[in-house]
């Protein structure tokens, strides 16, 4: 196991669930990002505003990132511009098919312990980690 | 106001954790998805902090009549699976593993104005689009687009 970064992520995990829960205790929103996106590309009235501003935080958070941290723009491995193009599409429409992400799925459901997010997120996994396996381990060398 | 700045901080707070964390790098999303090579369990380790802090933060806001700064929780009450669920979870999964990227970090990878990010977000953006075009096509087609339309509270 090489890289492996466990208080890091520790740490960036808490301030994550920092972040979704003053969005539950005090908007009393569920901070996923993929609903949180949908709902600015198709928005409701009176429902739009705290999304824009959630998301400019998000940007503002990762140029701040780009100061402090740079390493978090170091990708390490970046697939091929057309199975980047594919892999956008597929999780532009999954997680809307499927109503979350990792974060609402993965963070807020499975903490609140829902069964759909409990499933949603077991197959995610998997089906990434089925993926990653066709591609790195089988096909490795013909791509 | 103060709900929309809440709003703001939350989504700055949000990106310098997955900064911190690793998830903005597909090389540890990747790593952790490898769990026949040299796997980097890195990430476990995220899902562990997220959930631990919001865990109780959940329970905190069961006793709770409403949000501080909102009139109520706006939370998803369905506890069905239906076959969109697992559809799209399982489709969310290959993109995840086939880019290594998943929303949250990708938005917030922006601001590293990598044309790989770009091609990335704006290719999602079409498929959350497609999406949406999909349940319309069906709704004009058939009704069974009923279950579909969920709103985009079910997170």
């Amino acid at each position: 196991m090489h890289n492996f970064t466990p208080l890091a992520s520790l740490l960036g995990g808490m301030l994550i669930g920092l972040s979704a829960s003053a969005m539950l205790l005090l908007d009393g929103k569920i901070a996923g990002i993929s609903g949180i996106l949908a709902g600015v590309l198709k928005p409701v009235k009176g429902d739009t505003l705290w999304r824009l501003c959630f998301l400019v935080g998000l940007l503002a958070g990762g140029l701040l990132l780009r100061r402090i941290l740079p390493i978090a723009f170091d990708f390490g491995l970046v697939r091929p511009f057309p199975l980047l193009a594919l892999a956008g599409l597929l999780v532009g429409f999954g997680t809307r098919l499927g109503s979350g992400c990792t974060s609402g799925h993965g963070i807020c459901g499975m903490s609140r312990l829902s069964p759909r997010s409990l499933v949603a997120t077991a197959i995610f996994m998997f089906t990434g980690a089925l993926v990653v396996y066709l591609l790195d381990h089988l096909a490795r060398g013909s791509l | 106001m103060k709900a929309l700045l809440t709003s703001f901080i939350s989504g700055m707070v949000f990106a310098l954790g997955l900064g911190i964390s690793g998830m903005t790098r597909p090389i540890k999303v990747i790593g952790f998805l490898d769990f026949f090579g040299a796997w980097d369990a890195s990430l476990a380790f995220v899902m562990i902090g997220a959930i631990a802090v919001y865990f109780i933060a959940y329970h905190w806001s069961r006793k709770m009549p409403s949000p501080l700064l909102a009139a109520d929780f706006s939370l998803p009450r369905r506890g069905d699976l239906d076959a969109n669920l697992i559809l799209g979870a399982a489709i969310f999964g290959a993109g995840w593993g086939l880019g290594g990227f998943c929303p949250g970090p990708a938005l917030t990878s922006v601001a590293s104005g990598a044309p790989a990010v770009l091609i990335f977000v704006a290719a999602m953006v079409v498929g959350m689009y497609a999406h949406t075009w999909l349940i319309e096509l069906r709704a004009a087609t058939s009704d069974w687009a009923a279950s579909s339309s969920k709103d985009i509270l079910d997170a």
